[in-house]
């Protein structure tokens, strides 16, 4: 890609090109990862921040020095669509511990995919909490693993309580078209969550 | 240009010490904002120090965000964000914008493009 069209004046914050964000969420082994790499243009990268390990579930580890460090590692993707966009794709760390993580991953994202296996069910309940109380919207997607149990959508989201204004899929995270309509239901979901609190007249969210 | 070399220091480098101890970036950087480096400013950076020069190298002819900046370094995210902020404030490295947070119209119009582009792929 060539440059020389976009910031001839250095040091300006360049107008050239925007880049956004779309969260996968979900319990520890859910297949977040394998999502990503299904549509992602690169092998996912993985990037590490260094926690506080004393720090962990306080806003800021930095008044707690000189305590062992730890490593939450988050996962990511990355796809091109045009010249001047990108979007990129960001797991969350799955572990309970490392959710202080994910108050930064989904800030300014368009949205989130909570990503849920049907054999570990209540693994689900955490993740579900966290985006019920954000302003972020959010999709529910069912990943079907071979040999798991199959539900009916509608007998998931009586078991995990998800509001009817949720959008709910089945997934296949191995497969770039399946994953792909998750990516666009998401979308459509913050289209119209975003049309919707315009007309009431609400503050435009941010993530 | 091999994005993906260990760094030979390894693990004996103390994380922030390449930023001198400082932990908090000149001004924050989203993980998804991306960075572009000129050749001009490529050669700069070789004057600023090994760190910020493996930074700008990744970001010559390519748009990255610091996230990618972090993983194809190899170095924490804290670190990387403050010496990207560093290198935008010297500037080494531009900054474009990460999605529009406010304004109905300037949203909607990202999310139409962010939806057009997954319907394409």
């Amino acid at each position: 890609m060539d440059f020389a069209g976009y910031d001839p004046a250095r040091g300006r914050p360049g107008r050239g090109i925007v880049s956004a964000k779309i969260v996968v969420a979900g319990g520890f082994g859910v297949g977040k990862t394998t999502l990503v790499g299904a549509i992602s243009e690169i092998t996912p990268l993985t990037t590490e921040a260094l926690m506080t390990a004393a720090g962990v579930g306080i806003d800021d580890p930095s008044k707690v020095p000189g305590k062992e460090t730890t490593t939450v590692a988050m996962d990511f993707g990355r796809i091109t669509m045009a010249q001047d966009l990108i979007l990129y794709l960001f797991g969350t760390p799955g572990q309970t511990r490392f959710w202080f993580m994910w108050d930064e991953i989904i800030r300014g994202a368009v949205g989130a995919a909570v990503l849920v296996d049907t054999r570990r069910i209540t693994d689900a309940f955490a993740p579900l909490d966290y985006f019920e109380n954000r302003n972020l919207p959010y999709v529910v997607a069912l990943n079907r693993f071979d040999g798991a149990p199959q539900y009916e959508l509608e007998e998931v989201r009586e078991a995990l309580a998800i509001s009817p204004q949720v959008p709910l899929v089945m997934t296949d995270a191995r497969h770039r078209d399946s994953v792909k309509q998750v990516l666009v239901t998401v979308v459509e979901h913050a289209m119209l969550r975003l049309e919707a609190e315009h007309g009431r007249g609400f503050p435009t969210p941010v993530g | 240009m091999d994005q993906r070399r260990v760094d030979p220091r390894g693990a004996l480098v103390r994380p922030y010490a390449v930023t001198r101890g400082r932990t908090e970036p000149r001004q924050d950087i989203a993980l998804e904002a991306v960075l572009t480096a000129s050749l001009t400013q490529v050669a700069e950076s070789r004057f600023a120090g090994h760190d910020k020069h493996r930074i700008a190298t990744v970001c010559e002819g390519r748009a990255q965000s610091l996230a990618e900046i972090a993983a194809y370094t190899r170095m924490p995210l804290g670190v990387a964000r403050v010496l990207v902020a560093d290198m935008v404030a010297e500037s080494l490295l531009t900054l474009h914008t990460a999605a529009p947070a406010e304004g109905f119209e300037e949203r909607m119009e990202l999310l139409g493009r962010v939806l057009s582009g997954l319907r394409r792929l």
